[in-house]
C-alpha cells in the first residue's frame, strides 16, 4: 500500500524523498567511512580546487571538503532530529493538554500555555539561542537546546488547533459519554487523527532547525572545532572566498539542497495525508458545488 | 416566450456525471421548485445557469434566456452582464455568503453600481436604503454601514436578497434559501421572497430539499434524483396523481402523520430531571441561564420530544444529562438513582448523532467503535464476550457480523446512523437521546431507521428523547412534547394535543411557520 | 475595540514584564558571579571586587532586578563595561543602522511577495505559477547569510560594481545609507520574501473558494474583480500574522547580516559584547529586541482591528 501511494504521489514528493534519503544514507556512512579523514592537516594538499581525487576540493588545511560534508551533514542532522524531537515530546503533550481541558470548561490551563507560548515568541529566536550559548558556552548541545525550545511552541499550537477542531467532533461526544477521560481521548482519539498533520509539521521545523543549526555554527556557538560542520565551514571560507570560491559554494549548495529535499518532502506529504484533498466521499461532488471559478 | 428555457442539459465534472437531460421552463411572474436530496445535482443545476461551475465541468445542451442567449454559448464577459442585470442569486448560508470586512451598505451599493453606473454618492445611499427597506431592514435599526456580524442568520439572509433584487433582476435563482434558518424565520423570508416575486414580475427558481417549504408558493414542481428529473407538474395538479415512488416518500415524509404510533405502557420514570440550572458568566458580570429550572420525566418505553430553535439551551441540556457538562444546581435521576456520571449509571444512557460522518473516529474499525460504550463497566466483561455482543447488536441493526472489521468510510449515511444505534444501544441503557438523529438521511432510509427504533425499543423496553429544532419532524414518533425557549420548557404535553391546542404562544409560532403540506394540498383539491 | 486592546495591551505587559525576569536570571543569576564571569580569566580580585561594587552585587538579587527595571524606565541602562559609556547611547547610535536595514528588509519583502502570491494564485497551476512556486520553494531554502556571502562575491569581486561592505553613515546623506543598506536588505528581505509569497498564495486560493466571493461574482463582478475587490482584504489577515514574525526574525537575523556586510549596527555589538564578556550591554540589547517585537506583535492587533470589523467590536480573537 505504501508503495502504491509513493507511486502516485506527486513528482516533488518523489524528488525531496530521494535527496532527503541520499543525506540520511551519506551521514549514516560517514559514520564508518569517508574518502578523506576529515580531522587530518596536509597543508601540502590545500587549496586543491574541485576535481579529480577531491571532487569538492579541499580547504585551508587541506581537507577533503566532500568528507567534511558528510560528516557535517551527519552533525547537523543529529543536532536538528533531537531538537525537533524535544519540540514534539514535550509541546504536542502541551497543546493536547491545553485543548482538553479549554474543550471541557476549563480556561484557566488553556490561558497559561498559550501566554507562555505568545513568551517564546517574543524572543527572537537567533538571538535567544545566542544569548543561551554565550551564557552556558558554544556547543552542540546548548544549541540543541536553543533550538529545541523554539520547537515547543510551534508544536504546542499545532496540535492544540488540530485538537481543538477534533473535540468538537461527535465522535468524541461518544467518547465522552462512555465516560473516558481528557487523556485517554486524547491518546485513543485526537493524537491518532492529528498524527499527519504533526509528520508535515515536524519535516518542515527539521528543514528550519537545518538552517538555525548552520546559524549558530556560523557565529561560533554551535558544533565546535574541529569537528566539521556546514555552517563553520561557510564562516572559515568568507575570508578565502576570492581565491577560493568553492569552499563557501559548496557547503552551501549542500545546506540547500537538504533544506529544499525536506521541504518538497514536507509538501508532499501534506497533499497525500490531507484528506482534504484526497476525499472521495459520496458527498464529494456536493463539496466541489461549492467551489466557484 | 419563456423568461428561461433549459433544454437537454447534461453536465458532467471530471468525466463524473452529474446532470442528464434536464430539461425545465421558467416565465416571468412563475415560481419553479426543483426538489431533490444532497446530490440529486438541483444545485448544479442552478450554478449551471449562472455559469458559476468549478474547473473541469463539461455541459451540453442549451440554457435559454429570453430565447435569444444562449448562457453556455456566449463569452464570460457577456455572462457578467447576465449576471449584473438579467439574474440574482439567493444562497444556502447567509452567514457565509457575505464579506465580513465589508459594511452590508457597502456590499449592497457595489451591485447597484454596477448595473446603474455615474449615480452619486447619495443617490446610490438612497437607493440601497429603498431596497433594503423592501427587504425589511429599516434604514433607522438598520443603518448601511452595519456589518454583517451584527445581524442574525435571517438578516443576512435579507441583505443578499437586496442584493440580488437590487439589479432588478428577471430571473432569481434561490438554493435553499431558508435551510440554514430557524423554523420561524423561515416562514418570514419565504413570504417575502413570494411578494418580491409578484411585485416585480420576476421569475424564480426555488431550490429545495423539502417539498413542504416549497408546496405552498411555487407554481410548477420539479422532482430530481441522481442527476435526472423523475417527476414534474404544476402545484395544483401535481398531488392528484403522485407517480414515482421517490415522490411518494418525499411527500410522506413532509407530511405531517397523526401521532399514537408509540405506546407508553410502563409508569415507571426512568429518567428524571429536578430544577434543572446551568448558567455561564458573561465578561460583562451578567449570568447567562443557559438552562433555566427545567424539569421533566420520561417514563419506561415512552418517546419525548424536546423541541426547540438554535440557542433555547436544548443541547446544553442535553450535555448535562449525558454527564459531560456539570450543571450549576438541580438534580438528573435515573431509575430513581443520582446521576453523578459514575461508571454503573452510565450504562443506562446515550445518545445518536445528527451526523453519520463525524460520529465516528475514522481510524477505528467498526467493533472497536461499536464496543466503546463498555469502556465504562470494563471490568466486567471479557473481550469475547464483548465481542458476542456486538455481533448480535449489528445484526439486531440490520448488519452483519462480518462488518465488524470495516472502517466507518465503508458504509453509507444509513449505515453509519445503524452502527452509531448499535452503539447506543450496546449496553443496554434505558434512554437514548436522538439527536436530530434523523435529520440528515435521506426521507427512504429515515423511514426504515425510524422503524427500527420502534423495534429496539419494543424489544429491549428502551425510552428515546428525541431532540429537534422543528415540531414537525417529532410529531409522528412521540407521545409527549416539550417545548424550550430560552432555558425554560414553556409548554408540555401529548404529543396530538400540542398539536390540535397549543396553549403558548411560542407554540403557537412554531405551529404557523413550520410549512404544512397537508393543508396546502387539500386547500389545492378543494 | 478598545476592550479588545486593552486586553492584548495588558497581556503583552505581562509577557514583556516575565521576559525580563528570564533575561535577568539567565544572565545575572545562572552565571554565578557575574563580575567573575565578565573579568573572565583575569584573576585580580581588586578589579573583580569594584566591578561587583559598580554592578552592585552585593545587593540582593530582587534589588538589583528592581533597579535593573526603574532605571530602564527612565532610559537608564547602566554604563558598559567595556565602552564605558552609556548603554543607552551606545545602542542608540547602533540602532539607526539596524531599524533602518530591518524595515528595509520587510518592505522589500512584502513588496515582493504579496504580488507574487497574487499572481501565483490567480493563475494556479499555469507556467508562471509552477516556476514562481518554484524560485519561492529555493528561496525558503536559501539561508541568508549564505546568500549574503554570494552576493558580496558577486558584486564586489566579479562585477565590480561598488564596495559591497561597509556603512557610509548617516551624514553622508539618505541615498548612500540606503545604497549601503540595498544588498544587506536584499539577503534579509529574499528568504522571507519566499516564505510570505507562499502563505498568500494559499491564503488567497483559500479565500476564493469563500461563499462571499460567489456572492460577489452573482452580482456580475469578473473573477479579477471579485478577487480585488473582495478576496484581497480577508487574504491579508493570515499574512499580517507571519509579517509581524518575520520583524522579529529580520531583527534577530540582522545580527549576522550586519557582521557580514561590516555593518556598524546591534548585531556586531552583541556579538562584541559577548565576545568581550559585557553581559550589561548584552542583557539591555536583549531586552530592547524583545520590547521591540512585543511592540510589533501589538501593531499586529491595531492591524487586525482596523481590517476586520468584527474584531472592532468584540474583545475576542
Amino acid at each position: 500500500m505504501i508503495i502504491q501511494l509513493f507511486k502516485k504521489s506527486p513528482l516533488s514528493f518523489k524528488i525531496g524523498f530521494f535527496i532527503s534519503i541520499a543525506y540520511v544514507i551519506a551521514a549514516l556512512l560517514s559514520f564508518i567511512w569517508t574518502p578523506y579523514d576529515v580531522m587530518a592537516i596536509n597543508l601540502e594538499k590545500r587549496f586543491i580546487a574541485p576535481g579529480i581525487g577531491h571532487i569538492f576540493g579541499t580547504d585551508h588545511f587541506g581537507r577533503d571538503i566532500l568528507s567534511m560534508i558528510m560528516v557535517g551533514a551527519r552533525n547537523a542532522i543529529a543536532v536538528s532530529l533531537v531538537a525537533v524531537g524535544i519540540g514534539m515530546i514535550i509541546g504536542v503533550p502541551l497543546g493536547l493538554w491545553s485543548a482538553a481541558t479549554r474543550s471541557t470548561g476549563g480556561r484557566v490551563i488553556d490561558e497559561i500555555l498559550m501566554r507562555g507560548n505568545d513568551l517564546v515568541f517574543a524572543f527572537p529566536s537567533l538571538l535567544m539561542a545566542i544569548m543561551i550559548t554565550a551564557v552556558f558556552g558554544p556547543g552542540a548541545m546548548n544549541a540543541i537546546i536553543a533550538i529545541g525550545i523554539f520547537n515547543i511552541p510551534v508544536f504546542a499550537r499545532m496540535s492544540r488547533g488540530g485538537a481543538l477542531g477534533l473535540w468538537e467532533k461527535e465522535y468524541i461526544m461518544a467518547a465522552r459519554v462512555a465516560g473516558k477521560g481528557k487523556a485517554k481521548i486524547s491518546y485513543e482519539h485526537i493524537l491518532p487523527n492529528i498524527m499527519n498533520l504533526l509528520i508535515v509539521q515536524a519535516t518542515i521545523q527539521f528543514s528550519i532547525a537545518i538552517i538555525a543549526e548552520a546559524s549558530l555554527s556560523y557565529v561560533g556557538l554551535g558544533t565546535q572545532p574541529p569537528n566539521p560542520s556546514l555552517g563553520r565551514m561557510l564562516f572559515e571560507a568568507q575570508t578565502m572566498i576570492f581565491f577560493a570560491p568553492w569552499l563557501a559554494l559548496v557547503p552551501g549548495l549542500a545546506i540547500v539542497m537538504l533544506v529544499l529535499g525536506l521541504n518538497l518532502m514536507g509538501d508532499g506529504l501534506r497533499d497525500i495525508l490531507d484528506p482534504k484533498l484526497r476525499r472521495k466521499e459520496p458527498d464529494g461532488v456536493e463539496a466541489k458545488q461549492n467551489v466557484s471559478s | 416566450m419563456s423568461l428561461l428555457n433549459v433544454q437537454n442539459l447534461s453536465l458532467s465534472i471530471f468525466d463524473a456525471e452529474i446532470l442528464r437531460n434536464i430539461n425545465l421552463r421558467i416565465e416571468s411572474g412563475q415560481i419553479v421548485a426543483v426538489v431533490g436530496e444532497s446530490g440529486s445535482g438541483k444545485s448544479m443545476t442552478s450554478n449551471a445557469i449562472m455559469q458559476l461551475l468549478p474547473e473541469g465541468t463539461k455541459s451540453d445542451g442549451s440554457i435559454w434566456l429570453n430565447d435569444y442567449q444562449d448562457l453556455l454559448k456566449i463569452t464570460e464577459a457577456e455572462m457578467c452582464e447576465v449576471r449584473k442585470t438579467k439574474i440574482g442569486m439567493i444562497f444556502q448560508e447567509p452567514t457565509k455568503a457575505l464579506n465580513p470586512l465589508e459594511s452590508m451598505g457597502a456590499q449592497v451599493i457595489e451591485a447597484i453600481k454596477l448595473t446603474e453606473p455615474g449615480l452619486t454618492r447619495i443617490q446610490y445611499k438612497e437607493k440601497a436604503e429603498i431596497v433594503l427597506h423592501r427587504v425589511g431592514l429599516e434604514n433607522s435599526r438598520f443603518p448601511l454601514s452595519t456589518y454583517p456580524h451584527k445581524l442574525s442568520g435571517g438578516q443576512r439572509q435579507r441583505v443578499v436578497i437586496a442584493i440580488a433584487i437590487s439589479q432588478k433582476p428577471k430571473l432569481l435563482i434561490a438554493d435553499e434559501p431558508t435551510t440554514a434558518l430557524d423554523v420561524t424565520t423561515q416562514a418570514k423570508i419565504m413570504s417575502l421572497l413570494k411578494d418580491l416575486i409578484l411585485q416585480d414580475n420576476m421569475g424564480m427558481l426555488l431550490i429545495s430539499h423539502d417539498l413542504g417549504v416549497v408546496t405552498d408558493v411555487a407554481d410548477h414542481i420539479i422532482i430530481m434524483k441522481s442527476g435526472e428529473i423523475v417527476e414534474e407538474g404544476p402545484t395544483a395538479h401535481f398531488f392528484n396523481d403522485i407517480k414515482h415512488e421517490y415522490t411518494k416518500a418525499l411527500f410522506a415524509a413532509a407530511m405531517q402523520k397523526g401521532a399514537d404510533k408509540f405506546v407508553a405502557d410502563y409508569d415507571e420514570a426512568v429518567l428524571e430531571v429536578k430544577n434543572l440550572k446551568k448558567s455561564y458568566k458573561l465578561s460583562g458580570g451578567e449570568t447567562l441561564k443557559v438552562v433555566n429550572n427545567v424539569s421533566f420525566k420520561i417514563k419506561r418505553g415512552e418517546n419525548l420530544g424536546l423541541v426547540g430553535e438554535s440557542g433555547c439551551g436544548k443541547s446544553t441540556l442535553s450535555r448535562c444529562i449525558l454527564g459531560v457538562e456539570p450543571f450549576s444546581s438541580g438534580e438528573i435521576l435515573i431509575k430513581n438513582k443520582s446521576f453523578t456520571g459514575q461508571k454503573e449509571l452510565r450504562k443506562h444512557i446515550n445518545i445518536v448523532f445528527q451526523d453519520p460522518y463525524g460520529s465516528f473516529n475514522p481510524r477505528h474499525k467498526v467493533a472497536r467503535l461499536v464496543a466503546e460504550p463498555f469502556y465504562a463497566l470494563s471490568n466486567s466483561l471479557s473481550k469475547s464476550e464483548i465481542n458476542e455482543k456486538v455481533k448480535d447488536m449489528l445484526k439486531h441493526v440490520g448488519l452483519s457480523a462480518s462488518d465488524m472489521d470495516k472502517y466507518p468510510h465503508e458504509f453509507s449515511g444509513g449505515q453509519r446512523q445503524r452502527i452509531a444505534i448499535a452503539r447506543a444501544l450496546i449496553t443496554e441503557p434505558s434512554v437514548v437521546l436522538l439527536d436530530e438523529a434523523t435529520s440528515a438521511l435521506d426521507v427512504l432510509i429515515r423511514e426504515q431507521i425510524l422503524e427500527l427504533l420502534e423495534k429496539l425499543s419494543d424489544m429491549l423496553g428502551i425510552s428515546y428523547l428525541f431532540i429537534s429544532h422543528d415540531l414537525s419532524t417529532v410529531r409522528n414518533i412521540t407521545d409527549r412534547i416539550l417545548v424550550m425557549k430560552d432555558g425554560i420548557i414553556v409548554e408540555e404535553g401529548a404529543t396530538a394535543e400540542i398539536y390540535e391546542n397549543p396553549q403558548h404562544p411560542y407554540t403557537k409560532a412554531l405551529l404557523d411557520a413550520a410549512p404544512d403540506i397537508t393543508k396546502t394540498v387539500s386547500k389545492l383539491k378543494a | 475595540m478598545i476592550s479588545f486592546l486593552l486586553k492584548r495591551l495588558f497581556s503583552l505587559i505581562l509577557t514583556l514584564f516575565v521576559a525580563t525576569i528570564i533575561i535577568f536570571i539567565l544572565i545575572e543569576v545562572v552565571p554565578g558571579d557575574p563580575a567573575a564571569f565578565m573579568m573572565g580569566l583575569s584573576t585580580n580580585t581588586d578589579a573583580a571586587d569594584a566591578l561587583r561594587a559598580e554592578l552592585g552585587l552585593n545587593l540582593s538579587a530582587w534589588d538589583r532586578y528592581f533597579n535593573w527595571i526603574s532605571g530602564m524606565l527612565v532610559g537608564d541602562f547602566g554604563i558598559s563595561y567595556t565602552y564605558r559609556i552609556p548603554v543607552s547611547e551606545l545602542v542608540l547610535d547602533r540602532l539607526t543602522v539596524s531599524l533602518p536595514l530591518t524595515i528595509y528588509a520587510l518592505i522589500l519583502s512584502t513588496i515582493i511577495a504579496i504580488p507574487v502570491g497574487v499572481i501565483s494564485a490567480s493563475k494556479r497551476g499555469s507556467f508562471s505559477d509552477t516556476f514562481l512556486m518554484g524560485t519561492a520553494q529555493i528561496g525558503v531554502a536559501i539561508p541568508n547569510f549564505w546568500f549574503a556571502i554570494l552576493l558580496v562575491l558577486l558584486f564586489s569581486t566579479t562585477l565590480q560594481w561598488f564596495s559591497a561592505v561597509g556603512f557610509v553613515g548617516w551624514e553622508a546623506g539618505f541615498f548612500p545609507v540606503l545604497k549601503s543598506l540595498t544588498l544587506p536588505a536584499i539577503s534579509l528581505a529574499l528568504p522571507q520574501a519566499a516564505i510570505l509569497s507562499r502563505v498568500m498564495r494559499s491564503s488567497v486560493l483559500e479565500v476564493m473558494d469563500e461563499d462571499y466571493i460567489r456572492t460577489a461574482r452573482a452580482k456580475g463582478l469578473t473573477k479579477r474583480q471579485a478577487l480585488i475587490r473582495h478576496g484581497l482584504r480577508n487574504a491579508m489577515i493570515p499574512v499580517l500574522t507571519i509579517l509581524g514574525l518575520q520583524f522579529s526574525f529580520l531583527l534577530a537575523g540582522g545580527i549576522i547580516i550586519e557582521s557580514i556586510f561590516s555593518l556598524p549596527g546591534l548585531g556586531r555589538l552583541v556579538f562584541q559584547a559577548i565576545a568581550q564578556r559585557d553581559l550589561i550591554v548584552v542583557k539591555s540589547i536583549v531586552t530592547l529586541l524583545v520590547l521591540a517585537v512585543v511592540m510589533i506583535t501589538f501593531l499586529v492587533d491595531l492591524a487586525y482591528a482596523w481590517v476586520d470589523p468584527r474584531l472592532r467590536e468584540r474583545g475576542e480573537r
